[in-house]
């Protein structure tokens, strides 16, 4: 008589090794794609309508290298590498203070880029309802800094429940994951930079 | 150690608003399986009365059944709820309850995401149809979206769209956009983190890689339409020009981001109905799948092929020769793995013992109907053919070949297949098999018809027509086509609600099927598998069925 799935165990070898990767790294990458195709569709916009404006101000008249704030967000990324590295060791305070600098990097990111956009409103008469120019801008740095403000937001959160000694030695992989976020809007903040300040100008 | 579970999954008896909450607050992958395909299936509903208006107001020449206003609405309507709240949702619920089933998990990677993915989907839904109580705004005599499901600028701009009906639109599609995001991402994470011991990327069942791939295909394709909808909100809200063509912005821009999105969404849709028909035709044809590597292999290229393929339905705005080319070959290379896959089938049948089954049935219509959809394709991918076909009813009735011909024919014999696990109840063959000739029947009255007016030059989208046109005994044939059709679908609702009262009790393995789901009882309780499964081969129950010959040793 034929055996039923219902009468026999399902079951292998005993003891085989069995290792498969960790869901928040994969959940991750699976978000970092999908935000890379909307980063991209930005940026091909943006491309798109390089000199294509009708009116002024052009990116050449108004726009600045932002070179302070791109040393702050780009060296935010060593420091929350070695916030993760800390905490893999268990140096607890260490970790602490790795995330605060990273806290701090960013914010004076966020303050350059709002002294920037600032002064354009202010100064040049630049919104995104002035031309091609202003639309392609504000959107693509805008959604840029909207990610930036996430990952602040996800770090504080790190770092307060690290001052307050809850995070222990065990959650590395989740600090790692939130790291590699952050890795990640620095990366895209390296193509803004090339499309918008150095191709675009 | 024994891999059925006695427990029963439910209590009986509890009062309705204890269910209630226990539905609306679940993060049970099955429970919210089920939720996405009743949704799917009501829009399913709300859809096919829309295209049943459309056909009426089209059956004869010179109608006045609704007005133009009304009848611009309804196929806006009509592609948008069928492709974003009926196709996406009951695709992404089929995929919800059975992916873990088949891997041997108890729930998704991220169970409370996967309640929010499917809450903001149906929220999106709602909020579409809400339109036609709240669109008005200060253009009194605005209602439902009307600008066509692909939305081309500058017809979306405030001037030429006021009111909210279009606002309605681009949110709700962002909304569903960031809810099929979030399952793609569930799903992906699951198969790669949650597969039971021994259950190697290449002993999957071959549903649970095409939703991988699938999934993957949402991050690149829907996103950009999610994208695109930030810029038409902008542009509708803030005054930015994305697609301004009064400031230099380009309407051709938004063709580009929307089909960047469209075609690839095809494969989106079409993959989990090959997915179906690779569960399906092993099993009742009683032999292994044909080519599980080439299958693989075929549904990996379809995926990136499909990222380059957009542009043919462009070829009409003037590309260049460069681009017409590169679209025209990369449209007829896609064909491949496509006819590895037709062939794959066919040689999985050839020398079985096949079984007719309802679900083999719907399978087997799938195959002719898929191929002759793929034809007509190959008919479109050719520039010069697609200038004179362009905008008519051909590309109507051959893309409605493949949402219908396969997609919806798959999923209906996913449905015989698949509801004997799900509520523990056979469906009635009787009425399966009536559902499936009226249903094929009026498929092929209508759709294989509506072919003839198209090559004739019957333009989609018009409201009415002269007599003398030559198109109205064709029209009148396709719209008797959606009677036999509305009746096959009449058959399988009341099928669906007989059934689980009625139905003969399935037991766990009613088709001595070979994969993980059936492993466990049906429906299968909460946490799915008493005892983690180990797999040893590709048909996991096939070995236990048969020991002294396990597939383990052929692989």
């Amino acid at each position: 008589m034929m055996k039923t799935a219902s009468t026999v165990p399902i079951d292998g070898p005993a003891g085989m090794e069995w290792t498969l990767p960790y869901r928040g790294t994969v959940g991750m990458a699976c978000l970092i794609l999908a935000e890379s195709a909307i980063f991209i569709i930005f940026v091909v916009a943006y491309i798109f309508y390089i000199n294509k404006s009708l009116t002024g101000p052009t990116p050449a008249q108004v726009l600045e290298l932002p070179i302070f704030g791109t040393i702050c967000l780009l060296s935010s990324s060593i420091t929350v590498h070695f916030a993760v590295s800390a905490l893999r060791k268990d140096n607890l305070r260490n970790c602490s203070l790795w995330l605060a600098g990273t806290v701090l990097l960013g914010t004076i990111f966020l303050v350059t880029t709002g002294q920037e956009w600032y002064r354009l409103i202010r100064y040049e008469g630049l919104t995104l309802q002035t031309n091609l120019f202003g639309t392609t801008y504000y959107s693509l740095v805008g959604l840029h800094a909207t990610h930036v403000v996430v990952g602040l937001i996800m770090l504080s959160i790190a770092l307060v429940l690290s001052l307050r000694g809850r995070v222990k030695e065990e959650h590395s992989e989740k600090l790692e994951v939130l790291s590699v976020y952050w890795h990640f809007v620095d990366a895209v903040w390296v193509v803004v930079f090339t499309v918008v300040y150095v191709l675009g100008r | 150690m024994e891999a059925i579970d006695v427990t029963p999954a439910q209590q009986q008896g509890r009062p309705p608003l204890n269910v209630i909450y226990e539905w609306v607050t679940t993060v049970d992958h099955k429970k919210i399986g089920l939720m996405y395909i009743t949704y799917a299936l009501i829009f399913l509903v709300i859809g096919g009365i829309e295209a049943s208006l459309i056909r009426i107001q089209l059956a004869i020449p010179n109608n006045h059944f609704v007005s133009p206003q009304v009848f611009n609405q309804l196929f806006t309507m009509h592609g948008t709820t069928m492709v974003f709240f009926m196709g996406m949702p009951i695709l992404f619920g089929v995929g919800n309850y059975l992916v873990p089933l088949m891997i041997g998990a108890r729930d998704m990677a991220f169970p409370r995401l996967n309640a929010f993915s499917f809450w903001i989907s149906a929220f999106a839904g709602l909020l579409l149809y809400f339109s036609y109580f709240g669109a008005s705004g200060l253009y009194a005599a605005g209602s439902a979206p009307d600008v066509g499901w692909f939305a081309y600028a500058p017809l979306t701009a405030r001037v030429f769209s006021p009111g909210h009906s279009t606002d309605y639109w681009t949110l709700s599609i962002f909304l569903s956009g960031v809810g099929s995001i979030g399952t793609a991402l569930n799903i992906v994470t699951t198969i790669l983190c949650m597969r039971c011991k021994g259950m190697k990327m290449s002993r999957m069942p071959l549903l649970v890689w095409l939703y991988l791939v699938m999934s993957g295909l949402v991050f690149v394709a829907v996103s950009p339409l999610t994208a695109a909808q930030i810029m038409l909100t902008l542009d509708r809200y803030l005054g930015a020009h994305f697609f301004d063509t009064q400031a230099g912005g380009s309407a051709v821009l938004w063709m580009h981001f929307f089909w960047i999105f469209g075609h690839p969404e095809v494969y989106i849709l079409v993959l989990p109905a090959f997915a179906f028909v690779n569960e399906i035709v092993p099993v009742f044809s009683r032999k292994a799948m044909f080519g599980y590597p080439a299958m693989v292999a075929a549904s990996v290229a379809i995926g990136f092929i499909s990222l380059s393929v957009w542009a043919h339905h462009m070829f009409t705005i003037g590309m260049g020769p460069a681009g017409n080319t590169f679209f025209v070959f990369s449209t007829m290379v896609i064909s491949v793995p496509t006819g590895i896959k037709i062939f794959n089938w066919l040689a999985t049948i050839w020398g079985g013992k096949v079984i007719y089954a309802v679900p083999m049935m719907f399978c087997v219509g799938f195959l002719f109907q898929f191929l002759i959809a793929g034809l007509t394709g190959i008919m479109l991918s050719a520039a010069p053919f697609n200038w004179q076909l362009s905008a008519t009813y051909f590309v109507v009735a051959h893309f409605h070949y493949v949402l219908v011909g396969a997609i919806v024919t798959a999923l209906f014999g996913a449905f015989y297949y698949w509801y004997p696990k799900v509520t523990g109840r056979m469906m009635s063959e009787t009425l399966g098999k009536w559902h499936f000739w009226l249903f094929i029947i009026g498929f092929h009255l209508t759709f294989d018809f509506m072919h003839v007016p198209g090559m004739l030059g019957m333009p989609r989208r018009i409201y009415t027509y002269e007599a003398s046109r030559g198109w109205e005994g064709w029209n009148i044939i396709v719209g008797i086509g959606a009677i036999f059709q509305a009746a096959g679908i009449l058959c399988f609702v009341y099928n669906l609600v007989s059934s689980y009262f009625h139905g003969k009790e399935a037991g766990h393995d009613p088709w001595d099927a070979w994969t993980l789901e059936w492993a466990t009882s049906s429906p299968p309780p909460s946490y799915n598998f008493a005892v983690e499964p180990t797999v040893n081969s590709r048909r996991p129950l096939w070995d236990l069925k048969h020991p002294e010959d396990p597939d383990a040793d052929y692989e």
